[in-house]
């Protein structure tokens, strides 16, 4: 998962010359193309427009297609996000302890709705389906970084962590 | 390490309590002390025992002896004879048959304990997961070696007779999918692991990958040599990152000791596997979604028939199997078909690997024989129910059932909750107490459909969609009945007409509300109250 992903806009020359070094990594085939959209949204922390452009453009797969492929996964974002970006798991096992408290106090805490970026572009706020560590629930992740066992009491404390 | 050999539990409900149990149960830990058996005894609580006269009982396993009613005074010397020496003592047992009776769920699991019968789970946390090393010193490798000397048809015939079915949750016979691709002609045929385990509750996998990566790798040798095919994908979440991490690094490792590549062990047999990371999917766990998502597709599922067997990635024939079920393989090789059917029940053989989450005192994961039932996962494992009385369970992520407590002595296998109309689904079991208002859980179970539906079909489309807005209404207080007649009829649409698994069984979750819990449904509709506070209801 993303680390703290470059979140400064390059400019096209270097998205180009970016992009055809990932490219040169891989076969170039369609079978590819989500291990080369996984590397973009690595480097560059989501996928512009100009990247699934630059992304058709070398590789020969029609844009509609890269576009589609993109849009179709979780973990393939086409909007920029802010500095951390926050999942909280919103599947039964938290819910039934204590996740339909926490994400009320993630909202308050944050002031924000899920699927928004904060003003300051510190925080993304998404929900997602299971994280595959029910046994610590309620569970979020933050940049990758899981947190259990959470309660609203101790949220604060955590996402101080993260400037 | 500690070794368990006996396990004791005894009965704490309030009657219990009140003839004096959580004495015994404190004198009980003081002989076990004072006996130095602290290590290889455990102690646990059965809060559920139903009405039974001879209270408190004790139950000692392997042996399932029933002793009761035990008094603090006894317990030194039922201690020293049974746990010390060995010896049963008769004049404490039970002789009161119909209390026997009523705790026959106990004692048919005689022979059984906790942490024994692990097939799956053999390696995990013993081994060091990122040194083939130490792999072979636990006896890796030894499956593979031993299904080279066999012929394919061999191989395909033992795990025929296994009974092992598919862990990734329709439970269908591993033998046969091995036969019909080894059976399909054609030069290139593919071993793909699917390892997209996204089903909420379920980590089994994970821990699997995580714990014991090289059981994978060897079982998908073992199944290449069986099918014939030389080329492997392993799909996994692209949100396990040290499960990818660990499986890339046995990988590796594998390559650098020729057991992945060409002519390994000088047999003449190739193979090689790649590392597929998912992006963020759920549908891409059913198995021509994950199909289409390797070859850079969206990951929709493709229309069935023809099954990948005949026709999978990039048209040629492909052998797919769950995580826990390749884990399977490489015990069944080395021990034989008949061992294997030793664990587990006649129609589903072997263990299963359980998640346990919820409301209950101990969460985590266990492997267990097939067949044994909920209140002893509830009771035993799962340390009892915390915060309440055990309402209902959820099996197997959103595609597995809502077990009501009133169908906890099920035995867990495929054909036993198939009968009583609930799926065993992918292996977890999410305990749910009293405080939890069934339509708020099927709520938040659809809303999880209608996120992950791929919108490739329409009946999903509309019907998961459909059933989370009229689910909302109800627990916001605006349902009405005819809300219900319409629900019967989305579920049984989705199933009859969707086109994979996902939407056939999106509306299970809802008919199981449906049979099992009316009364609390027409509660938020007819009274505009949610007996346990919590829905909004307005």
């Amino acid at each position: 998962m993303e680390d703290n992903p470059t979140q400064s806009i390059p400019t096209i020359d270097e998205l180009k010359q970016e992009i055809s070094l990932i490219l040169q990594q891989t076969k170039r085939d369609r079978g590819d193309l989500i291990p080369i959209l996984h590397k973009i949204t690595q480097r560059f922390g989501y996928i512009s427009s100009q990247a699934l452009y630059e992304i058709s453009d070398q590789t020969s797969i029609p844009l509609a297609e890269v576009f589609s492929v993109a849009t179709f996964y979780r973990m393939l974002p086409t909007q920029q996000r802010g500095r951390h970006v926050i999942l909280f798991c919103e599947s039964l096992p938290c819910h039934v302890v204590g996740g339909r408290e926490l994400l009320q106090a993630l909202k308050s805490e944050l002031q924000l709705e899920p699927g928004q970026t904060s003003q300051d572009q510190r925080w993304t706020l998404l929900t997602t389906s299971c994280l595959g560590v029910c046994n610590f629930g309620p569970v979020i992740s933050i940049d990758g970084n899981i947190h259990g066992n959470l309660t609203p009491e101790s949220l604060p404390e955590i996402l101080n962590k993260y400037e | 390490m500690k070794t368990v050999r006996s396990m004791v539990l005894v009965s704490n409900d309030p009657k219990s309590k009140a003839n004096g149990s959580q004495e015994v149960i404190d004198a009980l830990n003081l002989a076990i002390k004072n006996f130095g058996l602290t290590d290889e005894v455990a102690v646990s609580t059965i809060p559920e025992i139903g009405t039974v006269r001879t209270l408190p009982l004790v139950v000692i396993f392997p042996e399932a002896s029933v002793y009761g009613p035990v008094k603090p005074e006894d317990v030194p010397h039922l201690v020293e004879e049974h746990l010390y020496k060995g010896r049963e003592v008769p004049a404490l047992k039970v002789q009161d048959p119909d209390t026997l009776r009523k705790v026959a769920w106990l004692t048919q699991r005689k022979g059984t304990l906790p942490a024994e019968n692990h097939i799956v789970l053999k390696n995990v946390g013993i081994i060091d997961p990122e040194s083939i090393d130490d792999f072979f010193a636990y006896e890796g490798g030894q499956a593979f070696a031993t299904a080279l000397q066999m012929t394919p048809e061999l191989i395909v015939e033992v795990i025929k007779q296994s009974g092992l079915r598919g862990r990734g949750g329709a439970g269908f016979p591993v033998g046969v999918k091995w036969d019909a691709v080894q059976k399909t002609p054609g030069t290139k045929k593919y071993v793909i692991c699917n390892a997209d385990e996204s089903e909420p509750g379920t980590f089994k996998d994970r821990v699997i990958m995580e714990g014991d990566p090289f059981s994978i790798i060897e079982a998908m040798l073992i199944a290449a040599y069986a099918v014939g095919s030389d080329e492997g994908y392993i799909y996994i979440r692209g949100e396990y990152q040290l499960a990818l991490d660990r499986v890339q690094k046995a990988i590796q490792q594998a390559r650098e000791y020729g057991v992945l590549g060409k002519n390994i062990f000088g047999s003449g047999f190739d193979f090689d596997i790649h590392i597929h990371a998912g992006a963020g999917a759920y549908i891409c766990g059913e198995e021509t979604a994950l199909l289409e998502s390797i070859e850079g597709g969206r990951g929709e599922p493709r229309v069935k028939p023809p099954y990948p067997t005949t026709s999978g990635l990039w048209g040629k024939p492909t052998l797919i199997n769950n995580v826990e079920t390749f884990a399977n393989i490489p015990a069944i090789i080395l021990n034989g078909a008949q061992w294997f059917k030793s664990f587990g029940t006649p129609s589903s053989p072997g263990t299963k690997v359980y998640t346990i989450l919820g409301n209950v005192n101990n969460t985590g994961l266990i492997e267990v024989p097939m067949g044994i039932t909920l209140r002893e996962v509830v009771n035993i494992y799962g340390k009892g129910v915390k915060g309440g009385q055990f309402k209902f369970a959820q099996t197997g992520g959103s595609s597995g059932s809502i077990i009501p407590a009133s169908l906890q002595d099920t035995p867990m296998d495929f054909d036993s909750f198939r009968k009583v109309g609930v799926a065993l689904g992918s292996g977890a079991l999410l305990i749910c107490n009293d405080t939890n208002c069934i339509v708020d859980s099927v709520r938040v179970l659809t809303r999880f459909f209608q996120e992950e539906c791929c919108g490739k079909c329409v009946p999903c489309r509309v019907g998961t969609d459909q059933t989370w807005k009229i689910l909302t209404n109800i627990s916001h207080g605006r349902g009405t009945m005819e809300d219900l007649a319409q629900l019967e009829w989305l579920c049984k649409g989705m199933e009859d007409f969707s086109n994979c698994g996902l939407g056939q069984t999106a509306g299970t979750p809802i008919k199981n509300m449906l049979d099992h819990f009316r009364a609390e449904l027409e509660a938020h509709i007819k009274l505009g109250v949610c007996p346990t506070g919590v829905c909004p209801m307005s």
